[in-house]
């Protein structure tokens, strides 16, 4: 078996793992289940991504969406106490109908690509040796502003989610951070004058010793 | 590199048809579109690789990378909205979230 075969195997062989854990997403009774399977699907398709050699992004995607994103939703499915029966309503009146949108849309959308034949040749590897230097040169130079974006996106994000799901309890003791902040030393320490020396009453006489425990 | 770029395409298209059917049978649980959303995203994101390698263009790739970084925002963003809801109606069906219907 030479090397471009190889690779064909390959190919197919995640492609048909990748089809059939989104078929088990698709139709899983459990959501648990479903998430498990989105997360073989990424991972297969972070296979193909890597046999189309790239590299970072199919390095990011299971670290970015394996690692993070579908922990969170693991964590959702599992922290959510959810009667799953009145969800699986309609699920068999409504499966001819979604079968046959999603069968006419494949059909069509296979014939735009058979109409138009993508037989581009793959040149040699455009990133040459390394991927990511390929990717970091067009990141960092053409597409700067759309990268801070993303930043400014990502803590968007993390501040709306955050605001979002933060429940503030009334009866639980918590810190005022800003009112930690805006106090003056004036509120915080009250110096009183007194005498330096105060008479002291005589201490009273010692009592009897206690006798000992037997 | 010996895989023929329609190879890809056509994944695409066959995972990008599994999730809308995904979006038709699922209509009541807000966990399972959302996933079918993420499955979509992946599908088009298949899309803009192949063609990324192929043309030998790093725009594709580069719009992957931002794809990735806004579909992390937005499940983080729905799965908290989903979280509110539950904590709000004791249910995710979308069955029963009519409340401005009335």
């Amino acid at each position: 078996m030479n090397h471009a075969t190889l690779q064909m195997a390959c190919f197919v062989v995640f492609a048909a793992v990748a089809l059939g854990a989104a078929l088990t997403v698709v139709l899983a009774k459990n959501t648990v289940h479903s998430v498990l399977s989105l997360v073989l699907t990424f991972f297969s398709v972070a296979c193909l991504w890597l046999l189309a050699q790239a590299e970072f992004l199919g390095l990011a995607l299971v670290v970015v969406y394996v690692g993070a994103v579908m922990v969170l939703f693991l964590f959702v499915v599992m922290m959510l106490d959810i009667d799953l029966e009145p969800m699986r309503e309609g699920f068999i009146r409504y499966l001819p109908v979604g079968i046959a949108a999603a069968v006419i849309m494949l059909v069509e959308m296979l014939g735009i690509i058979g109409i138009k034949a993508f037989d581009i040749q793959a040149g040699p590897n455009p990133a040459g040796e390394s991927n990511i230097e390929w990717l970091g040169e067009a990141l960092f130079t053409h597409f700067l502003l759309p990268f801070e974006i993303a930043a400014l996106i990502l803590t968007v994000g993390l501040v709306a989610a955050v605001a979002l799901a933060l429940r503030v309890r009334t009866f639980s003791k918590h810190q005022n951070a800003a009112a930690q902040s805006a106090v003056r030393a004036g509120e915080r320490i009250r110096l009183v004058k007194m005498a330096a020396v105060v008479a002291v009453a005589p201490a009273p006489a010692p009592e009897p010793a206690k006798e000992p425990q037997a | 590199m010996s895989i023929p770029e329609s190879w890809y395409i056509v994944f695409a298209t066959v995972l990008f048809c599994i999730s809308i059917a995904g979006i038709f049978i699922n209509r009541k649980n807000v966990i399972v579109l959302l996933m079918c959303i993420e499955l979509m995203l992946l599908a088009v994101n298949t899309n803009f690789v192949a063609f990324s390698r192929f043309l030998g263009n790093p725009g594709g790739q580069v719009f992957v990378f931002f794809i990735l970084t806004v579909a992390a925002a937005e499940s983080a963003i729905g799965l908290a909205i989903v979280v509110l809801m539950f904590r709000n109606r004791r249910t995710i069906n979308v069955g029963e979230l009519d409340s401005l219907r009335y």
